[in-house]
């Protein structure tokens, strides 16, 4: 994996100039914002949810290995094969060697963030696995070799004219027709034979049940229930911050979820895994990949509570004005920039930076993760291991000085012409010339408040006193 | 009550009326306000972009400036909500947290501690948008946020009700943030000037004629937004408006 630090800034400049799919973009997001306030609103306990929420998701966390362990032992009761990932590679490698022992080739698959993160498309393909994507927006990435844009939506920075070029070059449609429904139909076509011949079926999970040893799956497009249901083996691969600890807590989530991430009351499908069907096996791969190292991370633990339902990506005005490639990674938005330094820091430096600290993020988060106090801390933790750019650190020591030493600060701000003339040379070359690209400079000023209040508060009371004393 | 006046760097060298109109106003409601002339800012472009002990001199600074006044007021959101906050890298020691827990936002002060309703001084007689910055709104939270469903309040509209004229505008997207952002609007300055470009756009498709804000900073990017694409929109600081400008 490249280290280089994701360029997020150029990116998103790139893609706000392409105006259709930005302003398409930001406000197909924003209704979606918009829906979740009116489902918020529709219930008054919605704060009490939110605060249930992250209380049994912090209890959860601080208490991982016991209910990790219920879990294990619940569900292989229930007969489900429980395997362990330390990490996405030794989790990819527990597939593959399902698969050699079941002498399996094909696998239709879910959306999942998590396969994402482990990167396992990358990993079987090459050893002639055959992996379909199921979900429509899961699909279309697949066929662009990109990763998902988002965590609910993963191909929403496309319009369906990009849809139809690319399905037309692998589905004999024509590339002129962007009709949503006929492409639509176009995937069914032709992902119902994949789902007919494929022989493994791969889901991710929403959450994992302690109690009862089952996993439940939330999707609207059915595909999880297809692939789980069609083949004989189903492998689901769930991050161990999927836990919560009884069925009872679940409702609170399920509450939570899709108003959270569409606006729509429930998803359409609510699927409980309990056990194999008659004849079949199921497999849960339970992963860590970093998580056991950022639950002991003290200002950043929290972010485990996440349940993926992507409002602070909706809410978030940098999101949705740079789209989710701009990101490069497989969590974008405020979570992805709080989630993605814990698995690289220098190549995902950049993401902390790409907020203006609004705090919009941290208010509609179902489960209170303080996203925006967060990102300003990885800036404090990025700047002090020295991941942030050399021009950057330089011109903060310099301007820490200077605004430390009132005489020098204002030399180098005071003088007849003030403002704009005589601003000091590092402000004016490093930070203008950036300004100045798409925005007009403040208009230059006669004189500071400075020298105004020295001349009209503190010499009239020296002259007012001067002419008591001489009265 | 003895206050110590901050006027933060960009209102001291851009928008002295600001600066002027905030001292006037505090005068006018018999407030004895002093300017201590060796400030400088508060430390937040270093502590946002990272640097925290980079801040650290200039907030010791600000401490000595301001320790001695019973109260801070600035009228600035975003300022006040660093020194409240963010004044971490330093040793708390007594005068540390002093200063922390008496720094005031102008309208918060307006409005939570002297408790003033009435300008009779002050005649607006225009149509504007307000314009609530992050800090105001999620920090400070001088006014109800729409991602909480919370009742209605807004301290900013509240005072200015009582203006004689004016009137409101209400944009679709009343709580975006306007993308400056600090050293944001420097660092992704093309995010945050298509930012600033929808907010005043925003407005003036309410048919704002100003965006009036608690926030200097906000508007001198908005400001610099508009002037670039053509929206006629004008800004003011809610100072002035308080204080009986006229326009």
């Amino acid at each position: 994996m490249s280290n280089k630090p994701i360029p997020h800034a150029k990116s998103a400049a790139e893609w706000i100039e392409k105006e259709d799919h930005y302003t398409f973009h930001d406000e197909r997001l924003w209704d979606m914002r918009q829906k979740r306030d009116e489902q918020m609103h529709l219930l008054p306990e919605w704060q009490d949810l939110r605060e249930q929420a992250s209380r049994l998701k912090e209890h959860t966390l601080a208490h991982l290995p016991h209910y990790l362990e219920q879990f294990e032992e619940n569900a292989r009761r229930n007969g489900i094969h429980v395997h362990w990932a330390r990490d996405g590679a030794e989790h990819n490698r527990i597939v593959e060697s399902l698969l050699k022992k079941h002498n399996k080739t094909s696998i239709i698959k879910s959306k999942s963030m998590i396969t994402d993160e482990c990167e396992m498309r990358e990993y079987l393909e090459p050893r002639g696995y055959s992996v379909t994507e199921t979900d429509l927006g899961e699909r279309i990435q697949q066929l662009d070799g990109q990763m998902p844009s988002h965590v609910v939506v993963p191909a929403v920075q496309k319009l369906t004219g990009d849809v139809a070029q690319l399905f037309a070059k692998y589905y004999d449609t024509d590339p002129a027709s962007d009709d949503p429904h006929e492409l639509a139909e176009a995937q069914r076509i032709a992902a119902r034979p994949a789902l007919l011949t494929g022989d493994t079926g791969m889901t991710g999970g929403n959450f994992l049940v302690a109690e009862t040893g089952t996993f439940v799956v939330c999707t609207n497009e059915g595909n999880a229930d297809l692939s789980a249901n069609l083949p004989d083996l189903h492998i689901a691969t769930l991050g161990i911050e999927r836990l919560i600890p009884r069925m009872a807590d679940l409702g609170v989530f399920i509450r939570l979820l899709s108003r959270s991430a569409l606006g729509s009351p429930i998803t359409q499908y609510t699927t409980h895994f309990r056990k194999p069907k008659k004849g079949g096996e199921m497999h849960v791969i339970l992963v860590d990949n970093g998580r056991s190292d950022r639950l002991a991370m003290d200002d950043f633990w929290s972010s485990l509570k996440c349940i993926r339902c992507g409002a602070c990506m909706n809410t978030c005005p940098v999101y949705r004005r740079s789209g989710g490639q701009s990101y490069g990674a497989v969590y974008s938005g405020p979570i992805g920039a709080i989630i993605d330094p814990t698995f690289n820091a220098k190549k995902f430096s950049t993401l902390p930076f790409a907020s203006t600290m609004n705090g919009s993020c941290t208010n509609v988060c179902p489960v209170k993760i303080n996203i925006h106090d967060q990102l300003y801390k990885w800036r404090q933790v990025l700047a002090e291991r020295h991941e942030i750019p050399f021009v950057k650190r330089a011109l903060m020591k310099m301007a820490g000085r200077l605004l430390a030493q009132p005489a020098l600060y204002r030399l180098s701000i005071s003088g007849a012409e003030v403002a704009l003339k005589t601003v000091p040379r590092f402000a004016l070359y490093n930070y203008f010339n950036q300004w100045g690209k798409h925005r007009e400079l403040p208009h230059p000023v006669k004189e500071t408040f400075h020298s105004w209040y020295k001349k009209n508060r503190l010499n009239k009371e020296k002259g007012a006193e001067k002419e008591e004393t001489e009265a | 009550m003895k206050i110590g006046l901050f006027i933060p760097c960009y209102i001291d060298a851009f928008y002295p009326k600001t600066g002027i109109a905030t001292l006037e106003l505090l005068e006018k409601l018999g407030q004895n306000a002093e300017y201590p002339m060796d400030q400088t800012c508060c430390g937040q472009p270093m502590a946002n972009s990272g640097c925290s002990p980079d801040a650290k001199m200039t907030e010791e600074l600000f401490v000595r400036n301001f320790a001695k006044y019973d109260v801070i007021v600035a009228p600035s959101g975003s300022c006040v909500h660093h020194v409240r906050d963010h004044f971490d890298a330093m040793e708390q020691t007594a005068d540390v947290r002093h200063v922390r827990q008496n720094t005031y936002e102008l309208v918060e002060f307006l409005h939570d501690v002297l408790k003033v309703r009435d300008f009779p001084w002050a005649e607006f007689p225009h149509r504007v948008g307000l314009h609530n910055s992050c800090a105001t709104l999620r920090s400070l939270r001088t006014a109800s946020m729409s991602e909480l469903g919370e009742p209605f309040f807004s301290k900013p509209k509240t005072l200015l009700s009582a203006v004689k004229g004016i009137s409101f505008a209400t944009p679709k997207r009343p709580d975006e943030c306007c993308g400056f952002g600090g050293t944001y609007s420097v660092t992704e300055e093309a995010v945050s000037a298509k930012m600033g470009l929808d907010k005043v756009t925003d407005h003036h498709e309410a048919g704002a004629e100003y965006i009036v804000s608690a926030d200097t900073s906000c508007m001198m990017h908005q400001q610099g937004c508009a002037e670039r694409n053509g929206v006629p929109i004008r800004f003011i600081h809610i100072a002035e408006i308080l204080n009986g400008a006229k326009a």
